[in-house]
């Protein structure tokens, strides 16, 4: 270590020297500029790579879906491009299926999320207590998770069978008649709610405890002292601390259901592009799907793609305003 | 965590809310809710034991059949899941490599290191963290439509061997686990950039590095609209592979299920051993995003 150091000090005096003297080794001019070189844009190397993948696949696609959506492209053949401006755009808001995929995105996404947060919400407080076997409830709760949106979905497909299902024979077992959990509006949509529901509810409990651990201690204790209870203190300590990673949820939950596309797809069987023979649990990611893959309108696809972006934007600016407002509250 | 000794407490904090024992009230509701969890899975299970016609019968069966095997070899064989399952394990696999290879370096530069737009390229990358892919999927399909990569496995691994979020989670997890003085005290040492990484870095980021590994496999195994996209079932994924079923490639339910089994055991295999890491890593991603 100190070899290095004192001919990196030494350097400049013995270059005003000319000459090598003594029987210190002479300092290698590549070396200390390919030290500076590497100092220099070592920096941009490491981020090289990840921006390489993430222009290419990313960025780019993304732009492009923009410009595309201002073109009439059909699958039949990709290359070729035709200007159309704005058509696309007006051929989507006058399709009363595109706004039916709208209205089905906007009710499944409100029913797959009010209670799946709601629920992690309780979960995640009850995990919270000290348990036996912490690490055990976790997991387990978890476990959904793991299971991919298709092999989720074909499972719940069968359990919701009309005539065999395990849900309809359990509801004759209090009264309830038949449910057609595929053809009724309410009930299929219900339905593949529940799927959404099931996969996320333990990942956001995880989420909300990680936030309710970080909550300080002494905020609870002085909470104890001045006498509130535990629904008090969840109400007055933990909800508000917890604002923040709520909001957080909410908006990664928005999007999610926004883009909500496999498991209406395999609920829907063999046609489950157009989700249910009447459309009533297609989504605008399955109408996507339908307009590229089965109309082979391409740019059309782009026009529905951009749609959802703009939606996402708005619910990002709603979403920056609120977070606004409630810091100034505070 | 477990076999904690109660602290003894002061009288007056026996209600503060966080050192409370839970109440066999909290036990009853986790463990209902465990139950669903793992209900529909243990049923797929049992649906992939049975036959066909079994479960076409009320009531539905809730114990375990004895065509287990049989369904098996078929969802293996006539549904190709066992193309599907290795080629799952290849892009999965080779995702989670060049994630954590990637985003660990280059979350390493946005963590520790100086350069011009640093803040700028971090705001990017943070910034489209949230884009869904779906807003991507036309333009990439019209590349690789026109590399003739439609049906190769490549054309499902290149779009997703970087993620936005893994760069942000290594960026966070080295601010902090990465000393300054360490790397301060390697480059005094003369170590180049390339040996500070790979003798620095990477030991103090190995914990972050498996998280982020086993999340990106996760994930990758289970991605869905883009494979669903760029694949087909000449050389599918198993989500691929799991929608073919679903489509009625192969109309018989015990089958399916015995494919949905297939697909998702690897995963749960992995969840029964690295939970406690996978749950740690879920939290901490949390507490930082």
């Amino acid at each position: 270590m100190t070899a290095t150091t004192t001919v990196a000090e030494g350097a400049p005096r013995r270059e005003q020297g000319g000459g090598h003297h003594g029987g210190r080794p002479a300092p290698d001019p590549w070396r200390s500029r390919l030290c500076r070189w590497d100092l220099r844009y070592s920096p941009y190397a490491f981020v090289a790579p990840f921006f390489l993948f993430f222009t290419v696949f990313g960025l780019f696609p993304l732009l492009y879906t923009g410009w595309a959506s201002l073109h009439r492209i059909e699958l039949t053949s990709p290359g070729r491009t035709e200007w159309v401006g704005l058509h696309n755009y007006a051929r989507l808001l006058g399709n009363e299926f595109f706004w039916n995929a709208l209205r089905n995105t906007a009710t499944i996404g409100v029913l797959s999320t009010v209670p799946q947060l709601l629920m992690a919400l309780g979960l995640a407080h009850l995990l919270h207590y000290r348990l036996r076997a912490a690490t055990f409830w976790r997991v387990a709760l978890l476990t959904p998770y793991a299971t991919s949106v298709a092999a989720a979905t074909l499972v719940f497909v069968l359990l919701y069978g009309r005539d065999y299902g395990m849900v309809n024979w359990a509801l004759r077992g209090v009264g309830i008649g038949p449910v057609d959990w595929q053809s009724g509006t309410w009930s299929s949509q219900i339905a593949v709610s529940s799927i959404v529901i099931w996969r996320w509810t333990g990942y956001n409990a995880l989420i909300y405890l990680a936030a309710m651990r970080a909550v300080p201690d002494d905020l609870y204790e002085a909470a104890a002292l001045d006498g509130a209870s535990r629904a008090r203190q969840f109400r007055h300590v933990t909800l508000p601390a917890l604002r923040p990673t709520v909001l957080f949820t909410v908006v990664v939950s928005t999007i999610g259901a926004t883009q909500l596309f496999g498991e209406p797809l395999l609920f829907g069987g063999a046609g489950g592009q157009k989700g249910g023979a009447s459309r009533q649990f297609q989504t605008l990611g399955l109408y996507l799907y339908e307009q590229g893959w089965f109309n082979f309108h391409l740019g059309r696809a782009c026009a529905v793609a951009w749609s959802m972006f703009l939606i996402l934007l708005l619910i990002a600016a709603v979403n920056a305003l609120l977070a606004r407002r409630l810091r100034q509250d505070r | 965590m477990t076999a904690t000794v109660p602290a003894r407490r002061r009288p007056g904090l026996a209600r503060a809310g966080r050192q409370l024992h839970a109440g066999p009230f909290a036990y009853a509701v986790l463990a209902l809710f465990t139950a669903g969890s793992l209900f529909p899975l243990v049923w797929t299970a049992v649906a992939a034991s049975r036959d066909d016609t079994r479960l076409a019968r009320t009531p539905p069966p809730l114990w375990f059949g004895g065509n287990l095997p049989a369904n098996l070899a078929r969802a293996w064989g006539e549904a190709g899941m066992g193309l599907a399952l290795a080629n799952t394990v290849l892009v999965a696999g080779t995702i989670a490599l060049g994630t954590v290879l990637f985003c660990t370096v280059a979350g390493f530069a946005f963590a520790k290191l100086r350069f011009r737009f640093r803040g700028a390229l971090l705001l990017l990358t943070v910034g489209t963290m949230m884009v869904p892919p779906q807003l991507s999927v036309v333009p990439l399909f019209m590349v690789i439509a026109r590399l003739g990569w439609t049906d190769h496995l490549q054309a499902v691994v290149l779009p997703t061997l970087v993620s936005a979020f893994g760069v942000f989670f290594m960026r966070q997890f080295l601010v902090e686990a990465l000393p300054g003085e360490l790397v301060e005290a390697a480059r005094m040492d003369g170590a180049s950039s390339w040996r500070l990484v790979w003798h620095v870095v990477f030991p103090v980021a190995r914990p972050a590095m498996a998280v982020l590994g086993m999340l990106s496999f996760v994930q990758a195994w289970n991605d869905f609209f883009w494979p669903v996209v760029a694949l087909t079932q000449e050389n599918p994924t198993v989500q691929v592979a799991l929608t073919g079923l679903g489509r009625g490639y192969v109309p018989d339910q015990a089958v399916i299920m015995a494919g949905a089994l297939l697909g998702t055991l690897p995963l749960l295999l992995a969840f029964t051993f690295f939970g406690k890491q996978i749950v740690g890593g879920i939290m901490r991603g949390a507490v930082k995003g």
